[in-house]
């Protein structure tokens, strides 16, 4: 009943072509970017911004760009880590070794670098495949490692690289708000471009690489062109999460903030969502980042004294246990537990 | 000259315990074409496991209890995650893999504690020297490396005889062969899957007993599964030998760019060097080196 689509016909392209065909999900976006922008501001504490908000942000963000490459056009990669390292130093280097440097236009930049180094280490993909590949982008994940540890010009010549004031255009965003609100701009931005670019032309060729490839390229899909370009659009958004999660939500980083732990963090995140969603990269970074922080507080919840170290094995063990008992519910993930819903929505709460 | 071939040998040791490790992803790649990324975690857990019961009792009796203890783990994966996740693609599995890491690496920790223990099997860990006769004062090679190597060797011996001259061994090479003809002549397939991955837990063991033994058992010995994934790729996620040739070659690669090129780039190379040098080969046989050819039909 609630997600019934009766009378509301299309009767012009633009229509049948619409991002969101149906009345339901228009408003359903609405609410969300209301509650987003306005409900939040009004209700949220200093903690939820620093701590919860704007890491899930850049998460999500993060995995959406993973999403393109692994959930769209199939090539599985354990290496968003390193991209989103690339994306970070970049824009810092950009930053402090050029003069009037727009920050914003920083970040973006260190999302083009991480674009060109994301489309490197993607040209193995054209004769590797399968978990081959994702062995062979550990290498990106490692190499990146070491490149920012060992040498230390990247980092210019200190331990921590320390970001910028975050001041654009004359507008400073310092406190949690002001960044929370920078950083959902973006998102919400760089998500609708995302959700455009999987819907249209190029879209399409991912996918249909992403189903078969040599199918791909006998109906006349070029599969250099299309592969490289998504490591690059993949890459160019990993680059951006890494230099807003390096300015914005550490303000000060070392190079292993972004080690194989972060590539594997977004990777379950889009498992979990799903994969070849939009939506699912969402839901799986929710899931992903507040799963942890919620069975931390439990112990602490039911005044359950135990040792840190305790604390981390369980948390790990739940963690595991909880992806597997998702992935044997719904191995496709939240997006597809969300379609179900929608179906069911339908007619509920008539039978038929 | 004596110091390269110094460097060679401790590369090549280095290798057949890289080796170890991939046998175990190996095996059940193999057999149910899961990428089983828990491999590290089953080596941790299983020389934990092994290192705590030490604690209580003589090594006889703790080893068998292990091997008992990782057939009981085998039995409950298998019943647990692949059943209900059978015929589900191969990322979904490899994901699942992942979770029984995190849980594994938990749980583990959990029960046995997570300090540092020492595992002592009675090796000496004193380095010797050996072909005094051809170099001058001889190579410098370690004891301990030196028993690992021969430990890998008879579990390769062992490994393959059991899949060449046992029946179970045929039903496994049927398995990996093609799933569907092999259900459809009568092979049970989650008896096979049990056996692989007790086979693989037990692997995991000896795995564990060596690094453990090397470096003490702690749970950094779980990452040594990524140093065996450079091995893994290199030999062919489908070979037992590629997995030992693969290894050796890894190693010595290692041993060598860290002597030799380490000092003109920076030191630390030994983390992504085994990656790269993997993806070169792999850019002239995709498959790995001993890998199956991947035949791809529309």
């Amino acid at each position: 009943m609630l997600y019934r689509e009766t009378g509301q016909y299309k009767t012009s392209y633009a229509a049948d072509q619409a991002m969101f065909p149906i009345l339901q999900d228009r408003i359903g976006i609405v609410l969300i970017l209301i509650v987003a922008f306005i409900g939040v501001p009004l209700i949220a504490t200093q903690y939820s911004y620093t701590g919860i908000l704007i890491p899930f942000l850049i998460l999500a963000l993060a995995a959406i760009g993973l999403n393109i490459l692994t959930g769209y056009c199939g090539q599985l990669s354990l290496g968003t880590g390193a991209f989103m390292a690339v994306g970070a130093y970049a824009a810092y280097n950009l930053v402090i070794r050029v003069p009037d440097m727009n920050i914003l236009l920083a970040i973006f930049l260190g999302g083009g670098i991480a674009a060109l180094f994301g489309v490197l280490f993607g040209l193995p993909s054209l004769r590797i495949k399968g978990f081959y590949l994702a062995v062979a982008t550990l290498a990106a994940q490692f190499f990146v490692d070491w490149l920012f540890i060992r040498i230390k010009w990247f980092s210019n010549y200190a331990p921590n690289a320390n970001a910028p004031d975050l001041t654009i255009f004359g507008v400073s965003f310092s406190s949690p708000l002001e960044r929370y609100l920078f950083v959902l701009t973006i998102v919400c931005v760089m998500a609708l471009i995302a959700k455009n670019l999987v819907r249209g032309r190029v879209g399409r060729a991912w996918m249909a690489v992403r189903d078969m490839d040599i199918a791909a390229e006998i109906i006349g899909i070029r599969l250099l062109h299309t592969k490289l370009l998504a490591f690059a659009v993949s890459s160019f958004y990993c680059g951006v999460a890494g230099a807003l999660w390096a300015f914005v939500h550490l303000g000060a980083w070392e190079p292993l903030t972004f080690d194989i732990n972060r590539s594997f963090q977004v990777l379950f995140m889009v498992i979990i969502g799903g994969l070849g969603s939009i939506l699912g990269a969402f839901l799986g970074a929710a899931f992903i980042f507040a799963v942890p922080i919620l069975i931390n507080q439990i112990p602490a919840t039911f005044g359950v004294p135990i040792s840190t170290a305790l604390a981390a094995h369980l948390e790990a063990m739940i963690f595991g246990a909880l992806i597997i008992f998702f992935l044997i519910t719904e191995p496709h993930g939240f997006a597809r537990l969300w379609q179900i819903g929608k179906e069911k929505l339908r007619l509920w709460p008539f039978p038929h | 000259m004596a110091f390269f071939f110094e460097v060679v040998l401790g590369g090549l040791l280095a290798g057949v315990l890289y080796s170890l490790v991939a046998l175990g992803f190996v095996l059940i790649f193999k057999a149910s074409g899961v990428f089983n990324f828990a491999q590290g975690a089953m080596v941790l857990f299983a020389a934990l496991t092994l290192v705590r019961l030490m604690g209580w009792v003589p090594f006889w009796i703790a080893f068998p209890i292990t091997c008992a203890v990782m057939i009981v783990l085998a039995f409950i994966i298998e019943r647990v995650v692949l059943r209900p996740l059978v015929n589900q693609e191969g990322i979904i599995l490899f994901m699942a893999t992942l979770g029984i890491a995190f849980f594994l690496e938990g749980f583990g920790q959990t029960i046995w504690g997570s300090d540092i223990y020492t595992l002592d099997l009675g090796i000496p860990k004193d380095p010797m020297f050996i072909l005094e006769s051809i170099f001058d004062g001889g190579l410098l090679v370690d004891k301990l490396d030196v028993f690992a190597a021969a430990v890998a060797g008879a579990l390769v011996v062992g490994l393959a005889l059991f899949f060449q001259k046992t029946k179970v061994g045929l039903a496994l090479r049927a398995v990996a062969d093609d799933h569907q003809a092999a259900q459809s002549i009568g092979v049970p397939l989650n008896y096979i899957w049990l056996v692989v991955w007790s086979a693989a837990g037990i692997v995991a063991l000896v795995a564990g007993m060596v690094w453990g033994a090397k470096l003490g058992v702690q749970f950094s010995i779980a990452l040594v599964a990524l140093k065996a994934l450079p091995v893994l790729i290199l030999g062919g996620f489908t070979s037992v030998p590629g997995a030992i040739i693969g290894g050796l070659i890894i190693g010595m690669g290692e041993k060598i760019s860290e002597v030799y090129l380490g000092p003109i780039i920076g030191g630390g190379i030994e983390n992504w060097f085994a990656y790269v040098l993997a993806l070169v080969f792999l850019l002239f046989r995709p498959q790995g080196l001993f890998g199956d050819k991947i035949i791809e039909r529309v």
